[in-house]
């Protein structure tokens, strides 16, 4: 590398450039495996000490690693793979990242320009394929353009509703030699989201907030996004206010799970007390959120009596599926800012008796404890488990990744969330296979922490070779299996909607994961009594090193409370253990204490 | 309707009376910027009922896609939305809702006959100020310019005339009065 007189510019080649702009975005940990189309990269990365690379053993769990690391720290999450496969692998991760808004720049090596078009080996359409599943994507043809385009991408990837970005570099292109420039050279003129929310609108939800009767904060992931201010501020609001608030699967964690004004996650398998509360409230504020169908249940009978106040970044998030009354386009931050500000200075009392009969009301579905499930001595049962698991980390510096499936919904249940960035799940496009690989990246981000991947015994499946990943860089991830034989979530709705005939959700020939952790070189763990399962959860803590726990649990658990297909919020499934309305109501007096 | 059914899906909502749009999407002239715009629409399962793409300011490296676009007005909304929030695109103008556009087409019509229908279709040509830009001793071929229903006007009598084919440009629309878009 020379350096041509001042520092801003330096001559050097393609593969030297992407190094070097990693390095200036501050990237520490790039997530790949290596390829024909990328080996002038991964020379680059040989002769240097800026960039880490970490090696996956699929490109799947490349770019769920990258999406732990960046939804456990709030930075740009970077992978690097190669042509073809290489790309197509990772196509899984980069969806997922769209769905859930993770900041991620994925580098994929393409055949060489001469080639492009010619059905060389290990070619395929990358731009073409990963078009529909990233928020923009780059094929350089160019070495003039490639420093510009690698900057562009952490830009776009980080800024706004953040999402994946694809550069897409061809192999001459990696060995080509150019001028390389630093980050703040490129201002890009088309993109410009928006952040500030118009005043106008801001002044109009206050105005409806003042005067609400039945209000109800409703967040989601957005607020987690937007960072830590955002969430100092809601935590702020909602104390100003002393309205309640719920949060969607992908927001938990913003607010505190122990502040009484905290009811719980809403939704599909949401508290009673959310989804009731979402169905009779009178103003719905919405942060960060997106009315997702998982959210809504039937649509014609959602929320049919609220105003709905909407705060999102992202335009067409609004009245996509549920029209907005007071649209606010802007980042959470700063909108939740002017929000507390205008609370302030106009010092608003909202009409404390509606405000007292709602709570009244609130703790009176609360009562019927929707949560509640039967407890066995015979049998652990899955949301017990997660039960003591919360109640034996909690007071650790805890983070919490999961598969896809009831063993999800369960940790988002049970597990409670008291800080952001500590809950990183696939909620969008519900990718089993996500926690584990996902836990790699959460690890080498927080080296100290205690980092669990609550999982599900055929999620885990999925991904599973990436345990060797975090043996090869002693990560001590702690794998949690609520291994219950079935595709737990797929037999439920088989029980529920199609008769009890379990086609294909029986989780046949089932390796043992003690010897499988052990084949690993890693630590396996069998927990099958109810008895012995705070022994083995402290074992599995105090292990340093990867830990393989199948614990064992009750194969016929279903998850509730649930609001059935083509139903609304107040026509929610509970299980049989919850208090019917009438205990609710005579225990009404113990509960108001 | 209120019954389960057998999906974890909501049912689909009562569809609301489908509107004609037409949108003007200022995008930077790029490689793959149109297979961004179609591929949205494509993939989130809008219609297109017309395209028309060129690039219009060179030196900007700007191009301009007209798009006329047919759904309910919060699926509208949508389209425009999804189209504003990609990386390339500039600007979405409704040229519908601006209400002052001007839309016009162009199509070139081959009419092939003899004798009185010969005769006729060159009447009728005269009638709608379309040029012959082409002609054998059996064939015309008309050019014309104008509001879509025109051409669809003149497209119908030329059918029992002796049309053979047409080929249109799709529209293109500007907005009346001296401010741009």
């Amino acid at each position: 590398m020379t350096t041509k007189g001042h520092d801003m510019t330096r001559e050097m080649t393609g593969a030297e450039m992407v190094i070097q702009a990693l390095a200036d975005q501050n990237v520490e940990h790039v997530f790949g495996y290596p390829g024909g189309a990328v080996l002038p990269i991964y020379d680059a990365i040989f002769s240097q000490n800026q960039v880490r690379h970490i090696l996956v053993r699929h490109e799947q769990g490349a770019v769920h690693a990258a999406e732990g690391y960046a939804r456990s720290t709030g930075k740009v999450g970077c992978v690097l793979v190669t042509s073809g496969p290489g790309a197509t692998n990772a196509v899984t991760g980069l969806t997922d990242a769209l769905c859930d808004s993770v900041p991620i720049v994925c580098i994929t090596g393409q055949v060489p320009t001469h080639l492009i078009g010619n059905d060389a080996f290990q070619e395929c359409d990358t731009v073409g394929i990963t078009r529909p599943c990233t928020k923009y994507n780059y094929l350089v043809k160019r070495i003039e353009d490639l420093p510009r385009v690698l900057h562009e991408a952490f830009h776009i990837a980080s800024s706004g509703r953040p999402g994946p970005v694809v550069v897409d570099i061809p192999k001459d292109i990696q060995f080509a030699r150019g001028v390389y420039s630093k980050p703040k050279d490129f201002p890009h003129t088309g993109y410009k989201p928006r952040l500030k929310g118009e005043m106008d609108k801001i002044k109009q939800a206050i105005d409806l907030m003042a005067h609400a009767k039945r209000p109800l904060f409703y967040t989601g992931g957005g607020v987690i996004n937007s960072g830590r201010a955002a969430c100092d501020l809601l935590r702020e609001l909602v104390k100003l206010t002393g309205f309640p608030i719920t949060s969607t699967l992908m927001g938990l964690g913003a607010f505190p799970a122990a502040d009484p004004k905290w009811i719980g996650m809403l939704g599909m398998h949401g508290t009673l007390e959310a989804n009731m509360s979402m169905h009779d409230c009178d103003v719905m504020i919405c942060i960060g959120a997106r009315f997702d169908d998982r959210i809504t249940g039937r649509l014609d009978a959602f929320s049919p009596g609220s105003k709905k106040i909407h705060v999102d970044i992202d335009p067409s998030s609004i009245n996509k599926n549920v029209k907005a009354d007071v649209p606010i386009i802007g980042d959470c931050a700063h909108v939740l800012e002017d929000l507390v500000r205008l609370w302030r200075t106009n010092a608003i009392h909202p009409d404390k008796k509606s405000l007292q009969a709602w709570w009244a009301q609130i703790d009176k579905w609360r009562a019927r404890k929707s949560l509640a499930y039967r407890s066995s001595n015979e049998v652990i049962k899955p949301q017990y488990a997660i039960q003591r698991l919360y109640e034996l980390t909690k007071d650790k510096d805890v983070y919490i990744t999961t598969e896809v499936g009831q063993h999800q919904m369960w940790a988002a249940q049970f597990y409670r969330f008291q800080e952001p960035n500590r809950w990183m799940t696939s909620g969008g496009l519900g990718t089993m296979g996500y926690g584990l690989p996902a836990s790699v990246g959460v690890q080498l981000a927080h080296p100290n922490s205690l980092v669990i991947d609550i999982a599900g015994e055929a999620s885990v499946l999925m991904t599973m070779q990436e345990l060797s990943t975090a043996v090869q860089y002693r990560l001590p991830i702690k794998i949690f299996i609520l291994n219950n034989n079935y595709m737990g979530m797929v037999r439920q709705w088989q029980e529920l909607l199609h008769g009890g005939r379990y086609a294909e959700s029986y989780s046949e020939a089932l390796p043992d994961f003690v010897k499988l952790a052990e084949a690993y070189h890693a630590h396996g763990i069998r927990c099958v009594k109810p008895g012995d399962l705070d022994r083995a959860i402290k074992e599995m803590i105090e292990v340093d090193k990867p830990v393989l726990f199948d614990c064992v649990v009750d194969p016929k658990e279903n998850c509730f409370p649930m609001i059935p297909s083509g139903r609304a919020h107040n026509e929610m499934l509970l299980g049989d253990a919850g208090v019917s309305v009438e205990e609710a109501i005579t225990e009404e007096g113990k509960v108001m204490v | 309707m209120n019954a389960p059914t057998t999906s974890h899906y909501p049912a689909a909502p009562t569809a609301q009376k489908p509107e004609t749009h037409t949108l003007s999407v200022l995008v930077d002239n790029e490689p793959g910027v149109l297979a961004r715009v179609i591929g949205l629409f494509s993939g989130r399962g809008y219609n297109i009922e017309s395209l028309t793409v060129s690039e219009t300011e060179h030196r900007q490296h700007l191009s301009l896609i007209t798009i006329v676009t047919t759904g309910t007005p919060m699926v509208i909304e949508q389209i425009k939305n999804q189209l504003d929030r990609l990386v390339p695109v500039h600007h979405v103008v409704d040229m519908t809702l601006a209400g002052n556009a001007i839309e016009r087409e162009l199509a070139m019509v081959k009419v092939k006959g003899k004798g009185e229908n010969r005769v006729e279709a060159l009447r009728l040509a005269d009638a709608f100020r379309a040029r012959v830009i082409d002609a054998t001793t059996e064939s015309f071929v008309f050019e014309i310019t104008g509001a879509t229903d025109k051409i669809e006007q003149f497209v119908s009598l030329m059918l029992p005339l002796g049309l053979v084919e047409v080929s249109r440009t799709g529209i293109a629309a500007i907005m009346r009065g001296p401010e741009g878009m």
